[in-house]
């Protein structure tokens, strides 16, 4: 039973997948469904491709239509933009603060959650949802004045708290619904058995959130990695993060393109080599809370 | 706990009891707390603000104007009703497309196939992209002279278009943009909610001989409402709100002849790009007070839908 729950982030009461596995009916049918599955993939994958292609190209092969696909590879362009921009400070920047805003807003928003889910504090919980609904820029007037009095912007802590903003509010959400679906009775038991409340949390509730855990720190993880307004107000040359040290290459001079499609690569390929190991994750944190109706 | 002494006991005891009894607002108040100093307080400080001329410096001493930022603001019909109706727009015509193909795409996921994890990879990848690099990525595919969307219309003998650079095309060039991005999302919502559902109603509607379509319709459709509802709910707060790939790929102002700037980027370039704090705030507070109200409508509909 444990097993169980700990293993399947988020599922855990739901019954396993109910899938027909009825054969389809027409060929014709299922000839017209891989063509249309293959160009799907296609129109997902090709700009990525393409970034990607474009990232080892010199400026001259790129502006040459017929070296679109075939042409000799270079590693310039990432020599350039990890060598000559110091993209690697920009890079620990987006980890450092991606990484402390998803620790924080998880100590914060589990035990929240959980309090949320069990007393039903839908009220409570509209007032940390609302965050969602909120146009971050809002926020950020009065954040910067604050915070520039008292000399914070360009630090750290400022862009982890801004962060938090954009965490804390998907963690409690992800983690409300994963509590929800959480049997009551295994914590119940552990009551019996002599545990108070909180420490049927600690030893029982917790333990099993591991997957929701999971689930909800990388999203966080991810949104916090991608996030461009916060930082491009209140980062300073030395806290940036990567997203806006890529805006900050367009704005000078004529557009490298295969600098800038190496530095569009390498604040991408993170997030995407987090997606593929923990596809399974992703997707039940971004439907968490979809199916309740 | 068997060594404890006595005393040390009774007063972790009274701890433990007080933290037990009062669990609820104990768990809660941390979080809360948070999201009401980093929240309330600056929300209270926009509204505050936009009563005020700030401008300039945001230390400079500012004053009371009423509701002239607000008049301001509504008699704009230069920048803020233009921006108004790009928002609309731009969110309108992607979330209808979304809904659409991602509906489409989620009812040809359904079932199983082989390879089912690789198309849920590649609609995956999308999703997790950093929108920025997303908006440089699209910047050179739309390049008028060397991207691939032209060389693509000219292999099939098509006229090339200016894309992102012409008044005209630059908004549904970006709308483009975030279908590319969100769809997957509208797809995995869907797909979440298709395979929750009970296969009953629909073997049911199979042996009294509806077709596919009818079953669609007038079964599967009506069930999946719900979550076809949060979806359009997730996705229109965010498209509303979008700022990064329209900043990325226009910059300030939404391009010279401010083509693709909505509401948030108005506010953005009225805030820190000419820094008239107390007309921003204005224009934020109108531009919140119409996503509450979209949510609103939304949400009533969901309740009217559920009874």
């Amino acid at each position: 039973m444990s097993a169980t729950i700990a293993d399947r982030p988020l599922t855990a009461a739901a019954p396993g997948p109910k899938r027909r596995r009825k054969p389809l009916r027409s060929r014709a049918y299922k000839v017209f469904r891989a063509v249309a599955l293959i160009l799907i993939v296609l129109v997902f994958i090709a700009p990525l491709l393409w970034m990607l292609l474009a990232s080892f190209k010199t400026n001259v092969d790129i502006y040459d239509a017929s070296k679109a696909v075939f042409f000799t590879p270079t590693w310039d362009n990432y020599d350039n933009v990890l060598g000559r921009n110091n993209y690697l400070i920009f890079v620990f920047n987006s980890f450092w603060v991606a990484f402390c805003s998803t620790a924080l807003s998880l100590v914060l928003g589990v035990p929240a959650a959980y309090a949320m889910s069990r007393f039903t504090m839908h009220r409570s919980a509209l007032v940390v949802l609302m965050a969602r609904i909120i146009p971050g820029v809002s926020l950020l007037v009065p954040w910067y004045y604050v915070f520039s009095n008292m000399h914070l912007v360009g630090g750290y802590s400022v862009l982890i708290l801004s962060h938090m903003f954009v965490a804390l509010p998907l963690i409690v959400y992800i983690m409300m619904s994963f509590f929800d679906s959480m049997p009551l009775e295994l914590e119940e038991s552990a009551q019996v058995d002599g545990l108070t409340p909180i420490g049927a949390f600690n030893r029982i509730t917790l333990p099993l959130s591991v997957g929701g855990i999971a689930t909800a720190g990388i999203l966080s993880f991810i949104f916090s990695w991608n996030n461009f307004m916060f930082a491009l107000v209140l980062s300073g040359a030395h806290t940036k993060t990567l997203p806006v040290a890529i805006f900050n290459f367009v704005s000078y001079a004529s557009i490298d393109w295969g600098g800038l499609m190496a530095a569009a690569v390498v604040v991408t390929i993170p997030i995407m080599v987090i997606a593929l190991f923990t596809q399974k994750y992703i997707v039940t944190g971004l439907t968490a809370g979809a199916t309740k109706g | 706990m068997a060594v404890l002494t006595p005393t040390r006991k009774s007063a972790w005891q009274a701890y433990s009891d007080w933290a037990n009894a009062h669990r609820k607002w104990l768990f809660a108040a941390p979080a809360m707390i948070f999201v009401g100093v980093l929240i309330a307080f600056p929300l209270a400080w926009t509204l505050y603000l936009s009563l005020t001329d700030a401008h300039g410096s945001v230390r400079a001493a500012s004053h009371f104007v009423g509701f002239r930022n607000y008049l301001q603001a509504l008699g704009d019909m230069d920048r803020f009703w233009p921006a108004t109706a790009r928002t609309f727009a731009f969110t309108l015509s992607a979330l209808a497309v979304e809904m659409v193909l991602g509906m489409c795409i989620a009812l040809l996921l359904w079932r199983p196939f082989r390879g089912e994890k690789w198309v849920r990879v590649a609609i995956l990848l999308p999703l997790v992209a950093t929108p920025v690099a997303v908006g440089m990525m699209w910047r050179l595919i739309f390049d008028p002279n060397i991207g691939f969307a032209n060389q693509l219309l000219n292999f099939f003998h098509l006229p090339s278009q200016p894309w992102l650079s012409s008044t005209e095309t630059a908004l549904p060039t970006l709308v483009f943009v975030d279908i590319w991005q969100w769809t997957p999302m509208v797809v995995l919502i869907l797909l979440a909610g298709l395979t929750s559902l009970s296969e009953e109603p629909d073997e049911a509607a199979r042996i009294d001989g509806a077709n596919a379509w009818q079953r669609f319709i007038y079964v599967t459709l009506p069930l999946l409402m719900p979550t076809v509802i949060v979806a359009v709910l997730l996705r229109s707060i965010d498209a509303l709100k979008t700022f990064d790939i329209l900043y990325a790929t226009k910059g300030k102002g939404g391009g010279s002849f401010n083509e693709v700037e909505t509401l948030n980027v108005y506010a953005y370039g009225l805030s820190f790009d000419y820094n008239k704090y107390g007309l921003a705030s204005a224009v934020l507070i109108l531009f919140f007070l119409i996503i509450v109200a979209c949510m609103f409508l939304l949400t009533r509909r969901r309740k009217g839908s559920n009874s």
